[in-house]
């Protein structure tokens, strides 16, 4: 649905996107993520043929963006990053604007402006002027431009931003209600949105390309072993030198103890590891409270591949035991 | 062109929906009927003195009441039209709308054409209110309409000119008030730049003065419609428009 292929763009000596490739196919949410100036917003504005890229290609279904724009264009949806509105138009007379730019035929363009506005809950407001209505239904009146002609991709730019928890979800909600029919690209600098709601996420960091993967893959790629948050009911030292002596176990580390329930972290080779621990706390008459996986969190997961700092290990005051 | 008449309508909306289109038209029309009454009202005074001792001479209505009023009208558009384009590009820049008209499957020509007529429609406004004060005059006395059409015909030359030029300005800064100022002060620079023939006489006076639009207004509200005075506005409003599609095109 959409390849983008080395893609560059420097401003004077400035790189602010350089040699990015990925693709995108039909019906897939595609997360576009990285920290606030990555280059995310530059990224979709040459998809979008807002701005000519200073080297590579984009192709929407095929069509090149560069040479062919109009036919190109037709196909995108977009939101940018500030909701492209006109304060003095009402909802309604706005989003006729808009359908009359993308060339819908007139017979077309109420039924269009209907579903649009259908879809984003917009219809209470239609008639009202949308200078006057608040960040959340003018985000909303940009989803709508952007999904009124109903477009095979959609690309939206931080499109939960400055919104409120309650329309964050509505916001999300609708996303994967289009994903369906629309291959969707979201921009974000908030990674638990790109968790939820993209089944690949692209990782940009000053302006190149750090990983192409779905959420799950990347925690797999940075995590060759298994990790457990464990709680035991039973003496700190004892408890400590037996989880050390199961074979596969490679850390043990204790973290704190609250109401005589300790918690330690424990690194594994395997997952099958999991089971012996269990067996062991119970055989030795140990209280076992919890135990569980410990995921690497896309934060986690960011901060590792754009090298800002190392993946900081979840634990507070910590005391490693020889092995 | 359905993307150009997309624009017209969108611009022409927005006109007519904030009072920005009613002030400047409302202005427009009370000054304009200012000049025309007080220049009637002197015509008159002096036809009706017209016998007497000290007065004599020839009196014309064409050359005492419309072709100062022509002008009177060109510089009301000289000081009136700023306003309407410093807007044109720095609101759309300002409020991020320029991205919905770029990645809209129209061409850079349609926006910039689509400002230009939409604009171009308000002048036209004031034309007809100007055509009105024609029709006062002919109603009771016998004006030169040929001549007064050929005055129309050049307000309106010269107010597309400006126009273009106005555009091509606003499309440089997302501040509307740089806008305005520029390009008030450069239309009152065509306005006398006829002034270096008064005391230059070389070839770059010459240059200088071939760029006067007064001078090439002179022409029409005499009733003369000369192609090089049409073609001086023409190119003016066609480099002013190409200019603009260049300016987009690298600011991108």
């Amino acid at each position: 649905m959409l390849e983008v292929s080395h893609l560059s763009k420097d401003y004077g000596p400035f790189h602010a996107v350089q040699d990015i490739s990925f693709s995108a196919r039909a019906g897939e949410v595609l997360g576009f993520l990285g920290p606030n100036g990555a280059g995310k917003t530059t990224t979709m504005r040459l998809i979008t043929g807002y701005l000519p890229p200073t080297a590579g290609e984009v192709k929407v279904d095929g069509i090149p963006v560069r040479t062919q724009p109009l036919a190109a264009k037709r196909k995108i949806g977009y939101l940018p990053e500030l909701p492209p509105i006109y304060p003095e138009l009402t909802v309604d007379e706005y989003l006729r604007f808009v359908g009359r730019l993308r060339r819908l035929p007139s017979r077309g363009l109420s039924t269009a402006v209907e579903d649009a506005c259908r879809r984003t809950a917009l219809t209470d407001v239609r008639h009202r002027v949308v200078g006057h209505l608040s960040k959340g239904y003018r985000q909303r009146v940009g989803i709508a431009q952007a999904i009124l002609h109903d477009p095979p991709l959609l690309i939206l730019d931080e499109p939960t931003a400055g919104l409120d928890p309650r329309q964050i979800l509505e916001t999300r909600q609708l996303i994967r209600e289009l994903a369906g029919n629309h291959t969707v690209i979201i921009s974000t600098h908030i990674l638990s949105e790109a968790a939820t709601t993209c089944e690949r996420v692209v990782i940009i960091n000053r302006g190149a390309l750090v990983a192409v993967d779905t959420p799950e893959n990347l925690t797999h790629r940075l995590k060759q072993t298994d990790t457990l948050e464990i709680q035991v009911r039973g003496p700190q030292l004892d408890v400590s030198a037996a989880l050390s002596k199961i074979d596969g176990v490679l850390k043990v580390e204790f973290s704190h103890v609250q109401k005589e329930i300790g918690t330690w972290t424990v690194e594994a080779r395997a997952v099958a590891v999991r089971e012996q621990i269990a067996r062991r706390v119970v055989e030795n008459g140990w209280g076992l409270v919890e135990l569980k996986p410990v995921e690497l969190s896309l934060e986690e997961i960011f901060l590792s591949l754009t090298g800002a700092a190392a993946a900081a290990p979840a634990s507070a005051p910590s005391q490693e035991l020889p092995a | 062109m359905s993307g150009v008449i997309a624009i017209i309508r969108k611009e022409w909306k927005t006109y007519f929906i904030t009072p920005a289109a009613y002030v400047v038209l409302a202005l427009f029309a009370f000054i304009s009927a200012f000049f025309f009454y007080s220049m009637l009202a002197v015509f008159v005074v002096q036809s009706l003195g017209g016998g007497g001792e000290f007065g004599g001479g020839s009196l014309n209505v064409n050359a005492q009441v419309l072709q100062p009023l022509m002008f009177d009208i060109g510089i009301t558009l000289l000081f009136l039209l700023p306003m309407i384009t410093m807007r044109l590009y720095a609101e759309e820049m300002r409020g991020g709308t320029m991205e919905l008209l770029k990645t809209s499957p129209i061409r850079r020509m349609d926006i910039i054409l689509g400002k230009f007529i939409g604009a171009f429609g308000l002048l036209v406004i004031m034309l007809i209110i100007t055509a009105a004060y024609i029709g006062v005059i002919a109603h009771y006395g016998a004006p030169d309409l040929r001549a007064a059409g050929a005055g129309l015909l050049g307000l309106a030359l010269l107010g597309g000119a400006f126009l273009a030029i106005g555009l091509l300005i606003s499309s440089f800064t997302r501040n509307q008030i740089v806008a305005g100022v520029i390009t008030f002060t450069l239309f009152l620079l065509l306005w006398v730049a006829d002034w270096v023939s008064a005391y230059g006489n070389g070839a770059v006076s010459h240059s200088i003065a071939y760029l006067s639009v007064t001078s090439h207004l002179q022409n029409f509200t005499q009733g003369i419609i000369d192609a090089k005075d049409v073609v001086f506005y023409l190119s003016l409003i066609v480099a002013g428009l190409f200019l603009t599609a260049r300016r987009m095109e690298l600011a991108e």
